[in-house]
């Protein structure tokens, strides 16, 4: 194959931008389903028409928003088998299940019930169509949960066996797939993470209202159940992201270092708060990794072994296979120059074994066999040729996870706020100043949400399955540019529907749909 | 029969029945690719309106078959995507379009204007139509790949399936797919009409109605004339079949296939008989208006009964043009016994899913 490094690159490209554009519309979905279900259920209960007008204004925003969500989620599902099919095969039957489970229990129940949320207020009766609202959204998270058990199985691979007749992955527990303490902790981390968004994206929209002396009644309204969820959804994400850290600090401990752009680890690891990376520094070289850096005396350690003497490898510390113990002695891991010597032993064998089912020889194919399965958990090392191509993008997934950390506390700070001065201090509500933060916080919410899938994706590179398969060996024979054609065609359709997307939320928002809210009854 | 072998033969049955549910469903498509024609611009509100509350039901059987093959056939999945990109690229296009235009076209502000979206929905309903026809194709007239699964050790290039470097144009151009992809078409065009007909029963509409009714004839008798070019070309084509590991190139596999299933011939017979019946009654009969379910149904049964001509008695699914071996089959492309039965208990919830379906159906006519 021509230029293999050119096609990984620009499928990882295209992949990454479905990515991107598709979880641009995702949280908004999963979150802003849960707060129309909310006003709705306060509608159902009051029968006020003024909590009508509320859920049918925020409603018709989610409409334009879950359309183009659902355009970009069925590209994802393809590419898999267009531009990574060799991932396809070798783990399809792992990875396939929890695709076609999502299909089965989520998608059915959103497509259906979506249908009756959308277009039923006048053809169902309003339990039934609260009903529906609530299953599209429940619908919406069952769906987030299939995906994210399949994300983080190619984070976490377990549940699996080699099987060298079929030169593939079988799956041998599904509960183990299903029920992985990093999916969970990634569905919760992810789902939440939605409700914050949907919760800022209210309360933004609001503040805007309140700015433009439009809508008060209804914008206070909104704001105290966008804040109340977005809040609620802050406090789950706080406890998932450290129960997430623990994870990545035990299964991958690379991405760790990468995101804290650690070399040498230590016990008592401290935590970089706030630092500029320098662009000198190499993994070759002992330059200081930070031009400046703030600092938590032991921070990483508590929060990656929940223990402040806890020792955290770096990125130095990994490769040579180094450890510190509680008791403080120096134990010798496995190295990743061993770890790809160990590899080429598996692909070895996995030849040797294929000769030897060819020949009929099955002594030979038993010790091949057993070669295979002692050296198969470091698989994929056996496709890199040096220790350090096993070394994530420092900088990028570095800054991404401070991006994410930083405005996720100021948006905490933020929501707690308006959700507070909602339902306690209306009158704060009247500091123009403030309102102008809770409309700058929805790009910022975006820009949060989107730096958290970098660091997770980003970290984990070069593997598309943790130690088992790298991207390199995950891709389809197709030539680089084909892949260069279909991405910047997809990037140009993406961009002009963004743009659509957001020019009409834009025209809903400012034409004011609720010109007759006054005169409704409460 | 061994538990493997049952279950491969049960998923087979039951991605014909979601590939039969999604032929059924591209009456939606049917209908997009006749909104510019300009004997329908007066009604082109109403129709939009009459398959917009739809559309999402289509595309979610089309990702839910997707899934389904993945999981239950993954060198399919693996082979035909990573192969045919530019096949499959250009569905997935046609369905972008689809998705957004039925929510952005009426709406202020939407950048492009609404005679662009309907356009985007024209090319999802006529292109989207033909290109699925050629993916299902293929599945008879083959495709041009190799498999070797021992690539995978090779660091320069470990891709187990290689495709023509073409991937995927030469099956667009290939006459015998395009016969196929035409004929879907005009199916689900036919089909569409038969909805119109069967919804539209207000005062207002019965002008529309007639109209539509007219044109069930013309696009009907189209679709028969394609499909029996297809069937035609179908049962003279040699197939490949698989025996004990070695596979071979077998004249008249189909035409076999049919004469040694007896059950699949009956279920293909009712379901030509049933399509006919639904294009005739609507056509004869001002009153009828259930056409769409006939022929609807009809149409799942020919799909069905198709699918198992195509995987069961040793019958390679999809045929490779220039190595026989690397042909496959649903034994030798599916997933192992342990996903199968997992998958298999997953399945379970279909009829209630159907049910759901059926019930919310009926509450939003």
């Amino acid at each position: 194959m021509e230029d293999l490094t050119g096609l990984v690159d620009w499928s990882r490209a295209q992949f990454a931008l479905t990515a991107m554009f598709h979880w641009l519309f995702v949280p908004l979905t999963l979150g802003l389903s849960v707060i129309v279900a909310i006003m709705e259920t306060i509608y159902y209960r009051t029968r006020s028409q003024k909590w009508l007008a509320i859920t049918k204004f925020w409603m018709l925003l989610f409409a334009v928003n879950f359309a183009i969500g659902v355009a970009t989620g069925i590209i994802l599902e393809f590419e898999f088998g267009s531009n990574w099919s060799n991932y396809s095969w070798f783990v399809g039957d792992i990875f396939g299940a929890p695709l076609a489970i999502e299909g089965l229990l989520a998608f059915f129940l959103e497509a259906t019930f979506g249908a009756v949320m959308f277009f039923g207020w006048k053809k169902v009766s309003p339990k039934f169509h609260l009903t529906a609202t609530w299953l599209t959204a429940i619908g919406a998270s069952i769906s987030a949960l299939w995906i994210l058990v399949a994300n983080a199985w190619m984070q976490y691979p377990v549940g699996m066996e080699f099987d060298p007749a079929q030169m593939r992955n079988v799956m041998d527990d599904f509960t183990a797939v299903a029920l992985s303490p990093v999916a969970i902790h990634k569905f919760i981390h992810s789902v939440s993470s939605g409700w914050i968004l949907a919760g800022v994206f209210v309360t933004g929209v609001s503040c805007w209202f309140l700015l433009k002396k439009r809508n008060r009644d209804m914008a206070i309204r909104s704001i105290k159940v966008g804040a109340s969820v977005g809040l609620a959804g802050m406090l789950l994400t706080l406890w998932s992201g450290d129960s997430s850290a623990v994870d990545v600090a035990r299964v991958q401990p690379m991405k760790l270092a990468a995101m804290e752009g650690l070399y040498n680890g230590s016990c008592g690891q401290e935590l970089v708060g706030l630092a500029l990376l320098n662009p000198d520094k190499t993994l070759q070289n002992d330059e200081n990794p930070y031009l400046f850096d703030i600092s938590i005396p032991k921070g990483l350690s508590l929060l990656a072994t929940h223990s402040t003497d806890g020792f955290v490898p770096g990125i130095n510390d990994l490769i040579n296979g180094i450890e510190i113990t509680p008791e403080g002695d120096t134990i010798h891991t496995t190295s990743y120059a061993e770890r790809i010597t160990m590899g080429k032993t598996a692909h070895e064998a996995l030849r040797a074994y294929g000769e030897a089912q060819s020949a009929g020889d099955e002594a030979a194919m038993a010790v091949a066999s057993q070669t295979l399965k002692d050296n198969y958990q470091y698989f994929g090392y056996g496709y890199l040729e040096s220790p350090y191509d096993a070394v994530p993008p420092v900088g990028l997934t570095f800054y991404a996870f401070r991006l994410m950390v930083i405005i996720g506390g100021f948006l905490l700070l933020v929501i707690a706020v308006m959700a507070f001065a909602a339902m306690r201090r209306q009158n704060w509500l009247a500091n123009k100043w403030l309102l102008w933060i809770g409309v700058i916080s929805i790009p910022l919410v975006w820009v949060c949400s989107q730096a958290g899938w970098v660091t997770a994706e980003v970290g984990r590179q070069p593997w598309i399955i943790q130690d088992i398969m790298p991207v390199q060996a995950a891709i389809s024979a197709v030539s680089t540019s084909t892949v260069m054609i279909s991405f910047w065609a997809f990037a140009v359709v993406f961009t002009v529907f963004l743009a659509a997307e957001i020019c009409i939320m834009l025209k809903q928002i400012s034409r004011g749909s609720l010109t007759d809210y006054d005169s409704l009854s409460d | 029969m061994d538990s493997l072998e049952c279950l491969q033969i049960y998923w087979w049955l039951l991605i014909a029945v979601l590939g039969a549910a999604l032929v059924f469903m591209l009456f939606v498509q049917g209908g997009q690719s006749m909104l510019l024609c300009k004997r329908n611009a007066p009604y082109r509100p109403l129709m939009i309106e009459i398959l917009g509350h739809k559309w999402e039901l289509t595309f979610t059987t089309l990702v839910v078959f997707g899934g389904a093959f993945f999981a239950s056939f993954p060198l399919f999945y693996s082979t035909s995507f990573g192969g045919a990109y530019w096949l499959w690229m250009l569905i997935l296009f046609s369905f972008i379009l689809q998705a957004v235009s039925y929510e952005f076209r009426s709406k202020p502000g939407n950048l492009l204007g609404e005679r662009t979206y309907d356009v985007f929905l024209f090319i999802n309903g006529s292109v989207g139509c033909v290109l699925l026809g050629v993916a299902v194709g293929m599945m008879f007239f083959g495709g041009e790949f190799t498999v070797a699964k021992g690539n995978i050790l090779d660091g320069s290039a470990p891709v187990i399936s290689q495709w023509s470097s073409t991937h995927g144009l030469e099956a667009i151009f290939c006459w015998k797919n395009l016969i196929f992809g035409f004929a879907v078409l005009f199916l689900a065009r036919t089909m569409a009409l038969l909805y119109f007909v069967n919804c539209a029963h207000g005062k207002d509409e019965k002008k529309f109605a007639s109209s539509q009714r007219g044109a069930v004839l013309v696009n009907g008798a189209i679709f028969v004339v394609l499909f029996l070019a297809f069937l035609f070309v179908l049962l003279t084509s040699q197939g490949v079949e698989a025996v004990d590991g070695s596979y071979c190139q077998v004249e008249y596999k189909y035409l076999d296939n049919f004469l040694s299933m007896w059950w699949v011939t009956m279920v293909f017979l009712l379901g030509v008989i049933a399509v006919l019946w639904g294009i005739l009654s609507t056509v004869l009969s001002d009153k009828s208006r259930n056409g769409i379910w006939w022929a609807g149904i009809g149409a799942a049964a020919v799909v069905v009964s198709l699918f198992c001509v195509a995987g069961y008695n040793g019958t390679a699914y999809y045929p490779s043009l220039i190595d026989v071996n690397s042909s496959l089959t649903i034994h030798n492309s599916s997933s192992s016994l342990f996903t199968l039965r997992v998958m298999t208990w997953v399945s379970i919830v279909t009829p209630f899913v159907l049910g759901y379906i059926a019930y919310v159906w009926k509450k939003m006519r």
